[in-house]
């Protein structure tokens, strides 16, 4: 026995989701993290809190919150029709919205700590050499904290990987579109279809362990996740 | 004298315990609202006490399998019950169908099925989702797919099927108004006798296989009377008039 096919659609809909996802954290994450390592605003406090919250929230509760804001009658459903777009529930879109929110704080945390690590001082080193901000950035910022962006980009592409119960909330289980390898595992012990369960639930663990082991040798000094 | 009276209590006590024993129940997710009329019933009438676990069947399956202290398994199916006994996990002989359940097409939208009219809707097409459950796992999917080729719209309505991974995501589906439609058991949608919110359609029997939920005494349960009792109660008239009062039907 190996895969089936569907078993391998859902492997390449979960790398093209996690990878997707990734990316659009990195964009979004990077200025969130950025001002909570910066800002000396009373906010700091209530936005940290709210990136967050996925940490302790389950996974229920957001699918959940989602299924509702997202669908005909929630806010965000309502705006996104407005916009020609459509509903997002039990589309591949969907599922990129909701895991980015489900995977922020793997995210913005570990840049976040890498920034503030940093401190002010190579930074106003720079600006007395006359380097503008985005300069700055991607001349000092980026090369010192490259770990933290590691971590980063390695937490939320696993953490995106490793996502089911919002997934089982909004994705309908459409093949090639929200049916994800978690989803699929499920479907196949639901069944008692053990033996195929087992082909790819052991694929999951190889992956995640390989994926810990080269976040740990490559970056020592980042255990805190 | 007056040092008796209290021993006498505690003994007095012990022995009630000693008979109304306790049963551990497995019971399938569309069943719930049923299966906690039923076990108050049951306390009522028996003395015995039904301590009812809800969840999905495919999950209590692989559970009971690897060691769960169930002692009676209520499935929405009657294919697990028997590859239970096929594996010697069940006291033999000891299935029965409980209930035949009743599938129902429902939407949150009062006037989106007009009453009797549930086949042209479907026929029609007019709408964006249909949610269903998963008919790889939920008798009641398997049911909902049977009735769309019945109709003869599978291939028309395919591209618009969203699964749930049960029946109670399914309902979830339809009433948050993310699919318009979907196929549900009458039993979560049923307000006396009636349907209770929304528009539904409930699907002629003759369109789909009967959905056979059968209950099944688990090895555990083997020398336990409260086990026994239970699987007695569900035979009995009270129990099935709960079971009728939440639409589901009752074998010969």
């Amino acid at each position: 026995m190996g895969f089936s096919e569907a078993d391998l659609q859902a492997i390449g809909l979960t790398l093209r989701l996690a990878s997707l996802v990734t990316v659009v954290l990195l964009i979004l994450g990077t200025p969130i993290a950025w001002w909570l390592a910066r800002t000396r605003s009373r906010w700091k406090g209530p936005v940290g809190a709210v990136v967050a919250l996925p940490l302790v929230l389950p996974p229920t509760v957001l699918g959940l919150y989602l299924l509702l804001l997202l669908g005909p009658n929630g806010p965000v459903g309502q705006f996104t029709q407005w916009l020609g777009l459509g509903l997002l529930p039990f589309t591949f879109w969907g599922l990129v919205v909701a895991s980015v929110f489900y995977s922020l704080p793997f995210v913005v945390q570990p840049i976040q700590n890498a920034i503030e690590a940093l401190g002010k001082r190579p930074l106003e080193v720079a600006a007395t050499l006359r380097a503008g901000p985005w300069d700055r950035f991607f001349t000092v910022v980026v090369p010192l904290a490259k770990p933290g962006f590691f971590t980063a980009a390695i937490l939320g592409f696993a953490h995106t990987v490793g996502e089911f119960g919002v997934v089982l909330m909004i994705g309908g289980n459409i093949p090639g579109a929200t049916r994800v390898v978690s989803v699929q595992i499920y479907d196949h012990v639901e069944a008692m279809e053990y033996g195929q369960a087992h082909w790819l639930a052991a694929t999951m663990v190889v992956f995640s362990f390989l994926v810990l082991l080269v976040l740990y040798s490559l970056n020592p000094n980042q255990r805190r996740f | 004298m007056r040092c008796i009276s209290p021993l006498l209590a505690i003994t007095v006590s012990l022995t009630s315990v000693a008979q109304a024993e306790e049963v551990s129940v497995a019971v399938a997710a569309n069943f719930t609202g049923p299966m906690q009329e039923i076990a108050a019933a049951f306390a009522e009438d028996t003395e015995h006490e039904a301590k009812a676990a809800f969840g999905s069947s495919g999950k209590f399956y692989a559970q009971i399998k690897n060691g769960a202290p169930f002692e009676v398994f209520l499935s929405a199916d009657a294919a697990k019950p028997a590859r239970l006994a096929e594996d010697g996990f069940t006291v033999p002989g000891s299935n029965f169908t409980y209930a035949l359940g009743s599938l129902v097409l429902w939407s949150a939208d009062a006037e989106r099925i007009p009453a009797g009219e549930g086949a042209a809707v479907l026929q029609a097409g007019e709408f964006r989702k249909l949610a269903i459950a998963n008919p790889k796992t939920a008798p009641y999917g398997a049911a909902a797919v049977a009735t769309l080729q019945a109709l003869d719209v599978e291939d028309a309505i395919k591209p618009k099927l969203v699964q749930g991974e049960n029946i109670a995501q399914t309902y979830q589906f339809v009433s948050t108004g993310n699919a318009e439609l979907g196929f549900v058991a009458l039993s979560q949608v049923i307000q006396d006798g009636e349907i209770g919110s929304g528009s539904g359609w409930r699907v002629p029997a003759e369109l789909h296989e009967p959905i056979r939920q059968d209950a099944v005494v688990l090895t555990q349960g083997k020398d336990n009377p409260a086990a026994q009792a239970l699987m007695e109660y569900l035979h009995g008239e009270r129990a099935r008039n709960i079971i009728r009062a939440y639409g589901y039907n009752l074998p010969e």
